[in-house]
């Protein structure tokens, strides 16, 4: 088995990606996420690869854009408010039907927020953040094992439906530091037909674009692209489920939420509060069918999330508002206790253990 | 199946980071589950700074430090902060070069080593934290004394290898200090 390392959750993605293949990055200094870019800047040089730091997040996702024509593997990184900003360029990718990864290490918002963890992006990540319809793959690590394994499932899955593909970590993933084993160096298809990369004047000129002046051109440009999202919600949906075989009680969270309800749902177990946890992995597309079954089952959802309640909207959407679903949450940094959780659980579970 | 949650505590630049990860390594290469946690931002520039670090037997869950079992500070305003956050028959481990004062709760073990005194006597005055942390290793048995060159070489740069003896240096003397 390969070896075990200590690393930065940030540290692990940057690795990670370098080892999918990618070797242009691009981007702008924001904490929680800079040691992206400091372990970009280091390696990139010393391996043929490409490290920019642009002039701003906007120009460092255009630059994104640029590549991502190309047919290379290609990605950018930043924290909250420096997604907003490449919102416009996600949304041009997005309608160019160009595959690129960006990663997300969100903290406290709205506007500048703070510093400290959040999950508060939640929303933007999973309905677009920029304009226009279309959707990214998003996926949320809860380990530095998953930031990495992630950045290399993120680039396949942006290659094979042509899409962009996001982590949405937050600023305890990509501070905190866990074994991790390194996914081994692969390739990757690089004969893209769409790409371009000179004609040679052997074949006709590949248009890189999402201007469409003709409004059924777009419309049919855009269920084409809907099609694919279907086969991605069929194909790619992931998610774990922990305890949930004789669970009274779910608890639906993602990311550094799910660890601490993992401290949480063991205290309550111990108490004999029967209570799970569906933890979905990828946000987008988000595991409908495992809360629908669950809501069957279960008496009661708890959302747990850093923010003030935004994945709670797709848990009553998935049960059908079968079951109650209530919201356990910290917000603007803050990260909730394991206590607070299990007094969350306790109350949602009342007297009947 | 054993889970001991540590936190360390000081001011920015004391090489409290560098503890944590130290400890970390360790237990890494001990097989044990760790994580490790630092404090980012503006009191990482000459504030107070910590770190979490859970060893453990079975999978980590939250690595964040609320309930320290192993309270290590090197600072005053880290002591008044998480004195009371220790859990029952918790250990706290005292910096009493730089703290004057006792752990005032009596139901947890208080150790006071006059760490930064000593580190400046054995001629190693940045290293009052690998001083603790010997202690703190002594007392708490959250890793193995054992083979520590290995976790150090981990943690120090291969360029700065002549900095190896001074960690190991600082490491016995804490290891071996009695009040």
């Amino acid at each position: 088995m390969a070896e075990k390392v200590l690393m930065k959750g940030n540290e692990a993605i940057a690795e990670a990606a370098i080892r999918a293949g990618c070797m242009h990055y691009f981007g702008y200094p924001i904490t929680p996420q800079t040691e992206i870019a400091a372990y970009m800047a280091k390696r990139m040089p010393k391996i043929g690869g490409v490290f920019l730091q642009a002039e701003s997040e906007i120009a460092a996702i255009n630059m994104v854009y640029g590549v991502a024509g190309t047919g290379l593997r290609v990605m950018t990184s930043s924290s909250s408010p420096g997604i907003s900003l490449k919102g416009e360029g996600i949304s041009y990718l997005a309608g160019s039907d160009l595959p690129a990864l960006i990663v997300n290490v969100q903290r406290g918002g709205p506007g500048l927020g703070g510093i400290q963890p959040s999950q508060s992006d939640y929303f933007q990540a999973t309905r677009g953040g920029g304009h226009g319809d279309y959707r990214l793959i998003v996926m949320a690590p809860a380990s530095v094992q998953e930031m990495a394994d992630m950045t290399a499932k993120c680039f396949d899955l942006a290659d094979k439906y042509r899409m962009p593909a996001m982590i949405l970590a937050d600023g305890t993933m990509g501070q905190m530091m866990e074994p991790v084993v390194l996914p081994e160096p692969t390739d990757y298809d690089k004969n893209k037909p769409w790409a371009v990369t000179g004609t040679k004047c052997e074949r006709p000129h590949n248009i890189i674009n999402s201007l469409y002046l003709q409004p059924d051109e777009l419309e049919k440009t855009n269920f084409e692209r809907f099609e694919r999202y279907k086969q991605v919600e069929e194909n790619e949906t992931l998610y774990e489920s922990f305890m949930m075989d004789d669970a009274e009680y779910c608890i639906a969270a993602f990311g550094i939420a799910a660890r601490v309800a993992k401290n949480a749902i063991m205290a309550a177990r111990a108490e004999g509060i029967k209570v799970g946890m569906i933890r979905p992995i990828t946000l987008w597309p988000f595991p409908k069918k495992p809360f629908a079954e669950a809501a069957d089952k279960v008496k009661a959802f708890i959302s747990v999330e850093l923010s003030m309640g935004q994945m709670i909207e797709d848990v009553q959407l998935a049960t059908g508002c079968k079951k109650p679903v209530t919201l356990c949450n910290r917000t603007g940094g803050m990260i909730p206790s394991p206590e607070e959780v299990l007094a969350a659980i306790k109350s949602v579970a009342g007297g009947n253990k | 199946m054993s889970t001991v949650q540590l936190l360390i505590a000081g001011f920015g630049g004391q090489g409290v980071l560098f503890a944590g990860k130290f400890i970390a390594y360790k237990g890494l290469l001990e097989n044990k589950e760790i994580s490790w946690l630092p404090s980012y931002g503006p009191e990482m520039r000459g504030g107070t700074a910590n770190c979490s670090v859970i060893v453990s037997d079975t999978p980590v869950g939250s690595p964040i430090v609320s309930t320290p079992d192993v309270l290590m500070v090197m600072n005053l305003p880290s002591l008044d902060k998480y004195e009371d956050a220790v859990v029952l028959g918790g250990k706290i481990f005292v910096d009493s070069t730089l703290i004057d004062r006792k752990v005032q709760r009596t139901d947890v073990d208080a150790f006071y080593i006059p760490a930064t005194k000593l580190a400046k006597d054995a001629g190693i005055p940045t290293l009052a934290n690998m001083i603790m942390v010997g202690k703190m290793i002594k007392e708490t048995g959250i890793i193995s004394f054992d083979e520590i060159e290995g976790a150090l070489k981990k943690v120090v740069s291969a360029k700065r290898a002549e900095l190896l003896d001074y960690n190991l240096k600082a490491l016995e003397t804490g290891f071996n200090y009695a009040d």
